[in-house]
């Protein structure tokens, strides 16, 4: 309780009575109206409390008579986003993939909408950029295992790669050393005759003798590969699972077959459509 | 002791009730110019929204217009995009120097003549009293109990505030949204809710801060007056009492003689006529605004008993202290170091918005360099980066620009996106009116050409006149050796 109520000679103002190790505090009234807004706050505060989630309880939380939620307000946001994008997704979904990009407008709803989709789903394995892994193949360069046509792109992310979807990609390289068709010096041979093809080094008459014998059928005379089958082309600097000559002799050895998801089975067909149109413009479509 | 003890007094009231200022009428060279600048000021804050400018079909056409949506600023026949909102911070800046600068000549000239809670204010008060009649007949009723005829006045200013106050608001989002248009939805309904959110609030802001709280506005809520102190000295002219002149101060019966006695006669007109409600001749105080109306009033009592005008005047606090010494005064000193501080900051500023604005260019060009992959290799062992390559085309008309490449003499181009007609060195990247143009391309080197680690190398796009009309830096990254 203030007791020594003085009035200051310079000011000519009262002080507050209030007295800090011999500092003393004017009084300067404030205007009146100014504390009915501190009132106003306070009776926001009750209201609040009465509308809104605000109270902890033992069984959680008070939950407002407006029975708001973050979690529906975001389901609505979310839902209203999808109404602003259905115009254009349902473009999308009667569009062919050549016309989606012809139209200015529907390829770059396209590419937003495969980058995004990429993103959540592709790049775990792919990479952010699509630069791929070993193992998994690279979507940037010109190289494409099952073809690399908008068309063929898509029906590799519809289906999937060796799955159990009925039209996914399928084909099996032999275990050639590890099933004991070929020994581990023909296997030596022919990765000498495999490293040839991309001019690395010499191969023996042993080893082109095998490849006629197991290779061909799907790799080509040539070795340029067969895309019907996801043979890769064995002639250029590309490798999926490494092209020195020890990751090439593992492959022959104990064959690799990669697989990948059936999308078509996860996603609806515009983001698909999507994904192949972004895929396709990473740099390798052809 | 420097204080006096009331030991037993009750504590004095922490809140004080508002004491309401009944500011008079009065006439006088400093209420015309006040009239002038609100005129001018209200004039110009009104009728701007409904400038035409024709920019075509495609583009608004209000002379100026910051469109939210659109994340476009119309300005006449410049149109300023997000990024460039520095030229809305150098104005920001250059109006706070400027307000520096006339602070620091001529005191609260701002706040006096010019700041939009004065000039309201102003108006407010003009309603008031051509409904209420002048301070003495307004004080008179206000005292009187309630009233038929009051109640008549009382409600008919509420309602002409109301109206100036819905027109203040609505003249502010017209800044923001097309006038005419929204006009027209205003009044039939259909506008969004935005608009009537705004309206509403500027709506009950202006009739609250220039109906009813006034100098409290001033007085509690503005930051200004708080520190305008520091722009202001000694030199800066403000509205003085000439205390040498008027002391002592006292009633003057005509034909008296003057001797013993100062010029002011005490009228409190000069009270009178405040419309914060304080007296000047108590000197400087944070509520005094620098309106000069006391002058006005002060210069009506002075011809009227017959003295020299302007014993409240203009004048500067250090040829008062002279005066009031028995000096002849000072003379005004406008240059001086801070004067001269704040005039090279102003013009510093301005010469930066001026070149900025000069060099601005209406194509841009980006470019980004992917980096997951750095750089791809191709099956015959070339080596290609890619790059996102946006251009803004900030005229109304669409472009198509040829992209070149410098730096890297064996590159081909190759390019994605719809909007690109004809391929390989003859392609042309199409750019809409007033957009950005975003497109992939891709540069692809023999591996004997590509460099060991990153080479600087520069894109630049040409108009179909052959002109270079943007140019961006970038890097082309080949593997390591």
């Amino acid at each position: 309780m203030p007791t020594k109520i003085e009035k200051d000679v310079l000011s000519g103002q009262d002080t507050t009575g209030h007295e800090w190790d011999g500092i003393k505090e004017l009084n300067t009234p404030l205007p009146t109206w100014w504390v009915y807004t501190f009132y106003v706050t306070i009776v926001f505060a009750v209201v609040y409390c009465a509308l809104y989630p605000s109270w902890p309880w033992f069984t959680g939380h008070t939950q407002g008579l407006l029975g708001y939620s973050n979690r529906t307000e975001l389901t609505r946001e979310l839902e209203a986003q999808a109404k602003g994008r259905a115009a254009f997704v349902d473009r999308i979904r009667v569009a062919s993939l050549a016309d989606i990009r012809k139209d200015p407008e529907l390829f770059a709803f396209a590419m937003a909408g495969g980058r995004s989709a990429f993103q959540t789903n592709c790049m775990q394995c792919h990479g952010a950029g699509g630069a791929g892994n070993t193992g998994f193949p690279n979507l940037v360069d010109d190289d494409w295992l099952w073809g690399g046509n908008i068309d063929q792109i898509y029906a590799t992310i519809q289906h999937g790669v060796r799955n159990a979807d009925d039209n996914s990609r399928q084909s099996l390289m032999p275990r050639f050393g590890a099933d004991a068709i070929l020994t581990g010096p023909q296997v030596a041979a022919v990765t000498d005759y495999v490293l040839s093809l991309s001019g690395h080094g010499k191969a023996s008459p042993e080893g082109a003798k095998i490849w006629q014998e197991q290779c061909v059928a799907c790799h080509q005379a040539d070795g340029k590969g067969n895309q019907e089958l996801g043979a890769p082309n064995l002639t250029d600097g590309i490798w999926l699972y490494g092209g020195d000559r020890d990751s090439i002799y593992r492959s022959i050895f104990y064959a690799r077959n990669g697989s990948m998801p059936a999308w078509g089975q996860r996603l609806d067909d515009a983001t698909i459509k999507m994904l192949a149109i972004y895929v396709h413009a990473l740099g390798g479509g052809r | 002791m420097d204080a006096q003890t009331r030991a037993d007094a009750a504590p004095p009231p922490l809140y004080a009730t508002r004491l309401k200022v009944y500011p008079r009428a009065v006439k006088g060279l400093w209420r015309r110019v006040k009239w002038l600048a609100l005129v001018v000021l209200l004039g110009i804050y009104y009728l701007v929204p409904w400038l035409r400018w024709d920019r075509g079909p495609n583009a608004p056409s209000q002379a100026i217009l910051i469109d939210l949506d659109g994340r476009r600023g119309w300005f006449f026949d410049v149109v300023i995009w997000p990024q460039e909102i520095y030229f809305v911070t150098g104005f920001l800046i250059l109006a706070a120097f400027g307000l520096f600068f006339a602070t620091a000549l001529f005191g609260r000239v701002w706040c006096g003549f010019a700041c939009p809670q004065t000039v309201w204010t102003d108006l407010f008060m003009l309603v008031e009293r051509l409904i209420e009649g002048d301070r003495n007949e307004r004080m008179r009723v206000d005292r009187a109990p309630m009233s038929a005829a009051k109640a008549a006045r009382k409600g008919l200013k509420h309602a002409v505030w109301i109206a100036i106050a819905a027109a203040t608001g609505g003249a502010w989002i017209f800044y923001f949204v097309d006038a005419p248009t929204t006009l027209a939805r205003i009044f039939r309904g259909e506008a969004s809710l935005e608009v009537y959110f705004f309206v509403g609030l500027f709506t009950a802001t202006t009739y609250m801060l220039a109906g009813w709280a006034r100098e409290q506005v001033c007085t509690y809520m503005c930051p200004w007056p708080r520190f305008q102190a520091a722009m202001l000295d000694e030199q800066s002219v403000i509205v003085t009492y000439q205390k040498w002149r008027g002391e002592p101060r006292g009633k003057h019966k005509a034909g008296d003689g003057w001797e013993g006695h100062g010029d002011c006669v005490d009228c409190n007109l000069c009270v009178a006529v405040c419309p914060t409600g304080i007296d000047i001749r108590d000197g400087q105080q944070i509520e005094c605004i620098g309106c000069g109306l006391c002058i006005d009033a002060c210069n009506q009592t002075m011809s009227k008993v017959d003295r020299p005008r302007d014993l409240i005047r203009w004048d500067t606090l250090a040829d008062q202290q002279t005066r009031e010494s028995g000096g002849s005064g000072v003379p005004w000193r406008p240059v001086r170091p801070r004067t001269l501080l704040y005039a090279a900051l102003l013009g510093i500023v301005a010469a930066v918005m001026l070149a900025a604005f000069v060099l601005r260019t209406d194509t841009e060009l980006t470019v980004q360099r992917d980096r997951s992959p750095n750089f791809v290799r191709l099956s015959n062992g070339d080596i290609r980066n890619s790059y996102a390559v946006k251009i803004l085309n900030k005229r109304q008309s669409e472009q198509r620009f040829e992209l070149a490449l410098d730096g890297l003499p064996s590159a081909t181009l190759g390019f994605i996106g719809a909007e690109v007609e004809g391929s390989g060195p003859a392609a042309r990247l199409v750019v809409h009116p007033d957009a950005v143009g975003t497109f992939r391309v891709f540069v692809t080197v023999p591996p004997a050409a590509a460099p060991a680690g990153s080479r600087s190398v520069e894109f630049s796009v040409r108009d179909e006149a052959g002109r270079e009309r943007a140019s961006h830096d970038a890097v082309f990254v080949g593997p390591a050796r």
